[in-house]
């Protein structure tokens, strides 16, 4: 595989950062120099070998380290991974999905030997060993859902599909958005997304739910979310807010490139077969402002879409009040020419 | 997404005669792979080549879904029908090879119920057979109430009561059974989902009796697949492609434009789900709507239709696919 | 997301909600519109079913008197009615004893409530409708009881008269402080100081207190007076 996976933080001495690999790599989430919230969902299937969307479930350099620190946060706060009584099943089903996809595309990494219904699981990055018997609870040493995804990058929530609506009924939520899985977990899809601004009135909820309640077993779909973060912090809980907030008030024009980063989520969208509920995994990717101005296309873009985002927007995305030192940095990096439609880089 | 989704292609298995009016027909991979898991009240949309006429309907799949070796579905013959089930009843035959669609539940289980009480009528047996299965596996609570016109119909019948002994209760509507609607309601816990498949008429009986009997409405859940209706030949415009077509008597709106070769999206095609909803860009005559998913509102307003059960008489319409 | 800066939310710096005004004096709350998350209340009004369940506290008494007025002669007969004051004192207990309900339960609290309410619901049947007037605090936590049971939580009518004082959930420490009428308020578990938002949560019946000095530590805004 040729990837080393990095030792490294992402809370007190931040050693977290990306080899070049990874920034060539990075899921840059504008194709166009504007942004509006929009549905913008696509089919995931596997995209350009070597990009984030090469796999189901994307292993980085970072995975590694990620783990650790989930284990951290689960440490400090329990309340981060819960399941409501009736998810068991898709955890069970998420478990699955997530077992079988790594161990088919990183074969050297992950292993499963399923006998009927008992299964042995090997995770050689996390020097893990298991073996379990599907379906079974007392066979793991915790719940499904949180047994597999203490092993796999990103958030996730799992949606309870009934009523014509979608529930958030489970989840594991330590490298969020600055929302809390605690006080969340219950509401159904227009509940859950109520805080955001502007997207309701512009029905962007009515719709994304109409196309997630009809995403089919076998065609999962993907999507991304954006938003800012000072240090490469992967737990901006609401719950720790008291204890991150301050940052926000400490970014000056001398630090803004080491210490402002991207934060992209791609999410993706599984119906998941035996429970018929939804898995929305949330994968986390960071970036710093140094790092992503080391692709010129990016650099531009990015310049012109912090610039022109309404305030409403920045502020809900938390970086209103240092709005204006980050446009006046990445000025620099942009000199006016056109960005070539696309995500990609080198394009 | 276009059309169904995802397919799979299968090879018939067994084929086998249930009773004078129900054949079971067991599909498997070709490969011997697995099929994917499925959730009990999932349904598949089986394709068939009859004769150059495509056709696709849903059937519920009756297996146990923890069993990934085949997937079973039963066919009750509609000699009255569009042709889908004589095809089925007719033509297929083991090791013919076809196509289905990735299971979609519309009927799915509430897992929050602390009991499940389901009522079938007829071949509206078929979800509840998965879906006992699979809370037979989970520890959950059920408890059946089958009606159908003799004993000879009774498909399954005697292998429930077998099986899950006083959980499931059978009538015979040729021995004058009747299931006691208002008693079973009354006497429900608090916390009990209902769940009804069957005949129009049943389907109706009971969502109206659990309304007067006080229950919610998020509790009572139901299954119906209309067939698409016969009648008048009309032509429909579809601007986004350029081509008028002509959806003949016996074919549904969706069946003439995929005909003409236009990618459209379904799941249900019963009229449930909503996948198929197309904008009505220009009517000039009345859209006769005939599915369970436009609000009346919707309906009256004529910006929708749903192409796999609704029809249109009038002069033209001009829709946005 | 969770910050003090949120849009959407401003509105209750803006307008305070007001009751209407009608020939009957207190009746129905009017809120101003909110978030999707926000609790929005009804009008109760009797629906057919074998048994009518009510949790009223304060001013909900109103609504009560209200709905068995409107039901037809069987409905006292089948109805059960748990009583406790409003967060302000307001007690009708004497109004509602004299309506002949079949089982009329006047409690000094919720919590004095809940064994018997727990109970009641353990033994209803499906059909049971249920009733629920007065505080946003008391409805919500009633709901959820109602919820455990089993029950859809939009089976359950709803209906606040009287205080809008808020039951508001620390989302740092996750203690809830009941009878919130400023906003920010001092959290009284953790003592952050809080701003109230209007995302509510059902399962805990609060609506989310978040730090409202968290970026600019010792920056608090005076409270004022918004719940009352």
């Amino acid at each position: 595989m040729g990837l080393t996976f990095k030792d490294e933080t992402f809370r007190g001495d931040f050693t977290f950062f990306n080899s070049p690999a990874a920034i060539r790599r990075f899921p840059f989430p504008f194709p166009e120099d504007s942004y509006m919230y929009s549905v913008n969902m696509e089919p995931h299937v596997p995209g350009r070998p070597g990009s984030v969307f090469e796999k189901t479930f994307d292993v980085d350099e970072h995975y590694v380290a990620e783990m650790r620190e989930r284990a951290r946060v689960l440490a400090e706060d329990p309340l981060r991974c819960q399941s409501l009584p009736h998810m068991t099943l898709a955890g069970w089903d998420l478990l699955e999905l997530i077992m079988q996809a790594k161990a088919r595309e990183y074969p050297d990494w992950f292993s499963l030997h399923r006998d009927g219904d008992r299964w042995h699981w090997i995770n050689r990055p996390l020097e893990i060993e298991q073996r379990f018997t599907f379906l079974d609870e007392t066979t793991l040493p915790c719940g499904p859902m949180e047994y597999i995804t203490r092993q796999t990058q990103g958030d996730f929530s799992l949606q309870d599909q009934r009523n014509d609506n979608l529930w958030m009924d489970a989840g594991m939520v330590t490298t969020q958005a600055d929302w809390s899985l605690d006080f969340d977990i219950g509401m159904n899809f227009f509940e859950w997304h109520a805080p955001v601004p502007l997207a309701h009135e512009k029905q962007i909820f009515t719709r994304a739910l109409k196309f997630l309640m009809n995403v089919q077993h076998g065609v999962p779909a993907r999507r991304f979310n954006w938003t800012m973060t000072i240090d490469p912090l992967l737990d901006t809980s609401p719950e720790n807010y008291p204890k991150w907030g301050p940052s926000r008030a400490t970014l000056t024009p001398e630090n803004v490139g080491r210490r402002m980063h991207l934060r992209v989520e791609l999410q993706t969208f599984f119906r998941l077969p035996r429970s018929n509920a939804l898995a929305f995994p949330i994968r986390c990717y960071l970036i710093r402002f140094e790092e992503l101005a080391t692709q010129p296309k990016w650099a531009r873009r990015l310049h012109r879409v912090i610039r022109d985002l309404p305030d409403e927007l920045a502020a809900y995305k938390g970086f209103l009040r240092n709005k204006p030192i980050m446009v006046d940095y990445l000025a620099q990096f942009d000199d006016g020419t056109p960005t070539s439609p696309g995500w990609w880089a080198e394009d | 997404m276009s059309g169904g989704g995802a397919r799979i292609a299968v090879r018939v298995a067994e084929v086998t005669e249930v009773n004078a009016l129900i054949r079971r027909i067991r599909f498997v991979r070709p490969d011997g792979g697995p099929m994917p898991a499925f959730s009990g009240g999932a349904h598949t949309v089986v394709e068939m080549d009859d004769h150059g006429t495509r056709r696709r309907n849903p059937y519920s799949l009756m297996g146990d879904p923890a069993d990934t070796t085949g997937y079973s579905i039963a066919v009750r013959r509609d000699d009255a029908g569009r042709g889908g089930s004589l095809f089925l009843h007719r033509h297929v035959v083991p090791g013919m090879d076809m196509v289905i669609s990735h299971p979609v539940n519309l009927f799915a289980l509430d897992l929050r119920a602390k009991k499940h009480l389901m009522i079938a009528g007829g071949i509206g047996i078929t979800p509840f057979l998965a879906q006992i299965a699979q809370l037979a596996a989970l520890g959950g609570r059920f408890e059946l109430h089958y009606a159908t016109r003799n004993p000879a119909l009774c498909a399954y019948g005697d292998e429930l009561a077998a099986r899950y002994g006083g959980r499931v209760h059978l009538y015979h509507d040729d021995a004058g059974q009747m299931i006691d609607l208002p008693a079973l309601l009354a006497g429900q816990p608090l916390g009990t989902h209902l769940y009804v498949c069957g005949p129009k008429g049943m389907i109706r009986w009971v969502r109206s009796s659990a309304e007067s009997a006080g229950w919610p409405r998020a509790a009572v859940h139901h299954e119906e697949f209309l067939a698409p209706p016969p009648g008048k030949v009309f032509d429909v415009t579809l601007a986004a492609s350029g081509k008028t077509i002509t959806v003949g008597t016996h074919q549904s709106l969706l069946e003439a434009i995929e005909a003409a070769g236009v990618d459209a999206p379904y799941l249900c095609r019963g009229g449930a789900c909503g996948q198929c909803e197309t904008d009505v860009l220009g009517c000039d005559g009345t859209i006769r709507h005939n599915d369970h998913w436009l609000t009346e509102a919707q309906k009256a307003s004529g910006q929708k239709i749903m192409p796999c059960v609704s029809r249109f008489e009038g002069r033209s319409l001009v829709l946005d696919r | 997301m969770a910050g003090p800066d949120a849009f959407g939310e401003g509105i209750w710096a803006k307008k305070k909600p007001g009751a209407q005004t009608g020939a009957a004096g207190m009746t129905k709350t009017v809120f101003p519109p909110s978030i999707p998350s926000r609790p929005t209340y009804g009008v109760l009004a009797p629906r057919p079913g074998p048994a009518h369940l009510m949790i009223a506290d304060g001013d909900g008494a109103g609504a009560v008197l209200d709905l068995v007025g409107a039901g037809d002669a069987g409905m006292a007969a089948g109805s059960h009615l748990i009583y406790l004051p409003g967060p302000d004192g307001t007690d009708r207990t004497a109004e509602l004893a004299a309506l002949g309900l079949a089982r009329f339960h006047r409690a000094p609290s919720f919590a004095a409530a809940l064994p018997r309410l727990r109970k009641v619901l353990g033994d209803a049947h499906m059909g049971v409708q249920i009733y629920l007037a007065g505080s946003e605090g008391l409805i919500g936590q009633a709901q959820r009881e109602v919820m455990e049971a089993g029950l859809p939580h939009d089976a359950v009518q709803t209906e606040h008269r009287g205080t809008t004082v808020r039951r508001v959930q620390c989302v740092h420490c996750k203690g809830i402080t009941e009878n919130v009428a400023t906003d920010p308020f001092t959290c009284g578990h953790c003592g952050l100081a809080l701003f109230v938002r209007d995302h509510y949560s059902r399962r805990i019946a609060a609506f989310q207190g978040v730090n409202i000095d968290a970026e600019d530590p010792g920056l608090v805004p005076p409270p004022v007076e918004k719940f009352r």
